[in-house]
């Protein structure tokens, strides 16, 4: 229930940026997962039992879409992927593991794999987005092996994920059709980062800085999808940006500062965005979607012109 | 922005905006009808015509047309269950013009007793915003619990319709009216806190001015 007092609503952990987060977690000594939770609670659509219970349905949807995709060994529609988390994993557990371990090569397998499933029409969690939506399953299962730690531990990270993603979606947005593939695996690798970040006992600070570490290392990310299709580069983009993730979330919590706060890092995000060229925006119409192999998976639909009808007339029966 | 809007929707692949917000597009012209849709035309405008075919986008609006949620299985299978159904769903290119969003359908509904028409996008992550309704402008993004009123454009019109949901305790949220002309034809429609239980919209539907009403819930997955 919204809170009425003598007619007038009162909102107490409402924020736009990170540093009104910040002052909110300080001021009511919270962690960011917990602010967004009751922020959500304040909204008053959910009980917190609501809003938790769906969460960790969500997560362990995460898990299913992760393991779907591993068993995928055929190749998509586009034929652009299928079978390669399969073959990362085998190889993360086999006799010749390369020097980034086991771990973080399984890392990588999850996030191909939920981008599998999701080419293959399987169900997945956007988070935020369809083509980003391997980053943050991947970071969190991982954290979660390496912790051996439940689910229900392990799902609070979304809640610090959301909490940062608030801050991006209010002052950019997740839309790589409007923002390019910072505005997607950007966004996803910094809320991963702040989750992982959050997870290991970072601080609200720590979290903030390792969200701001690693969205600026995305910035000017063109979105150039092969053919159309949310495959390549979308899933090795969500592949290595896992890592990324990992690295940002360990240097914040070493102590090192990000020296541009992530507010300010954010308003680039949505500065480049808007001044990026449109055929670097999901349309297909450059990078590595133009390129000589690239352009081979291009399909043109052609507009239908004189032929059927218009579509803001209803079609005549046919005699 | 609410939680669920960031980390969500939960949804069939392989595409937020292709799929799962052309989904929730078509599920939302389904609630406007108020009724089984039997005919509709889609048009597809910008990179939902471009490069819909790969992401399952007439697929996506065909499952949203028959009530389905962006996470049901059957989303794919949606064009045959469509047909099994008695609905027929044409698509065909449209051109909005430069100033509409890139990922933007029209859709024209008919059922048996009425037809409606609407235009909107899918803004990213899912997430959509319907921006005309019956060639009315409107701003639905579906996040909250949103009361739709055709009307006539009367005077005293909205006095009476929020002193009844201040009778109730339903907090207003935002609102707008839209009308081509001074008492003609209105579309009202107000976002509100939490739900609107039947009888209010029993009661706001004996207005004189109201043609009809809506109560458009939260799309599925927020």
């Amino acid at each position: 229930m919204p809170l009425c007092l003598t007619g007038i609503l009162t909102m107490q952990y409402q924020y736009r940026t990170a540093a009104e987060l910040l002052e909110l977690c300080r001021s009511h000594s919270l962690s960011v997962a917990e602010l967004t939770v009751r922020g959500e609670v304040e909204n008053g659509m959910a009980s917190r039992e609501e809003i938790e219970s769906r969460m960790l349905t969500y997560y362990r949807s995460m898990k299913d879409s992760v393991h779907k995709g591993l068993q995928i060994t055929e190749r998509s529609r586009s034929g652009l992927s299928g079978g390669d988390s399969r073959r990362v994993l085998a190889h993360s557990s086999g006799p010749n593991p390369s020097a980034l371990g086991a771990t973080f090569e399984r890392c990588i397998a999850y996030a191909l794999a939920v981008l599998e499933t999701n080419a293959a029409f399987g169900r997945i969690v956007a988070t935020p987005t369809a083509g980003s939506a391997g980053i943050c399953p991947a970071c969190l299962l991982t954290w979660q092996e390496e912790r051996k730690a439940t689910d229900k531990v392990t799902m609070q990270g979304l809640f610090t994920a959301a909490g940062i993603g608030r801050v991006i979606g209010l002052g950019a947005c997740f839309s790589g059709a409007r923002g390019g593939c910072q505005a997607e695996v950007g966004s996803a690798s910094a809320m991963a980062a702040a989750a992982i970040c959050e997870l290991d006992g970072g601080s609200p600070e720590d979290v903030v800085h390792a969200a701001a570490l690693a969205l600026q290392n995305t910035l000017g990310l063109i979105c150039d999808p092969i053919g159309g299709y949310v495959e390549a580069p979308c899933m090795m983009r969500n592949g290595l940006f896992g890592l990324h993730s990992f690295g940002a979330a360990a240097v914040a919590l070493s102590g090192v500062r990000s020296i541009v706060p992530f507010d300010e890092v954010v308003s680039v995000l949505r500065e480049v965005g808007n001044k990026m060229p449109r055929i670097y925006k999901e349309t297909a119409e450059g990078g590595l979607a133009t390129t000589p192999t690239g352009l081979q998976f291009l399909r043109h639909p052609k507009p239908a012109g004189d032929r059927g009808f218009k579509a803001s007339q209803w079609p005549q029966p046919e005699a | 922005m609410r939680i669920f809007e960031i980390i969500g929707p939960s949804m069939i692949g392989p595409s937020s905006s292709h799929t799962a917000g052309a989904c929730r597009l078509g599920w939302v012209a389904r609630e406007l009808l108020g009724e089984i849709p039997t005919e509709v035309i889609v048009g597809l405008h910008g990179s939902f015509w471009a490069t819909g075919d790969g992401h399952g986008t007439k697929e996506a609006i065909t499952a949203g047309l028959l009530g389905f949620a962006p996470d049901d299985e059957r989303l794919i299978q949606a064009p045959v269950l469509a047909r099994e159904a008695g609905m027929t769903v044409h698509f065909d290119f449209l051109d909005l013009g430069p100033q509409a969003h890139p990922n933007s359908v029209r859709l024209q509904l008919r059922g048996a007793n009425r037809e409606v028409a609407l235009i909107g996008s899918s803004v990213g992550g899912g997430n959509v915003c319907v921006q005309e309704i019956d060639e009315l402008p409107v701003d639905i993004r579906g996040t909250l619990v949103t009361l739709i009123l055709w009307h006539q454009d009367t005077p005293g019109f909205l006095a009476g319709i929020t002193a009844v949901l201040a009778c109730v305790q339903i907090n207003v949220a935002t609102i707008r009216t839209s009308r081509l002309q001074r008492g003609e034809e209105a579309i009202t429609a107000i976002e509100v806190d939490g739900a609107v239980p039947r009888e209010v919209s029993a009661l706001l539907q004996k207005a004189s001015a109201i043609e009809r009403i809506v109560c458009l819930s939260v799309l599925p997955g927020f």
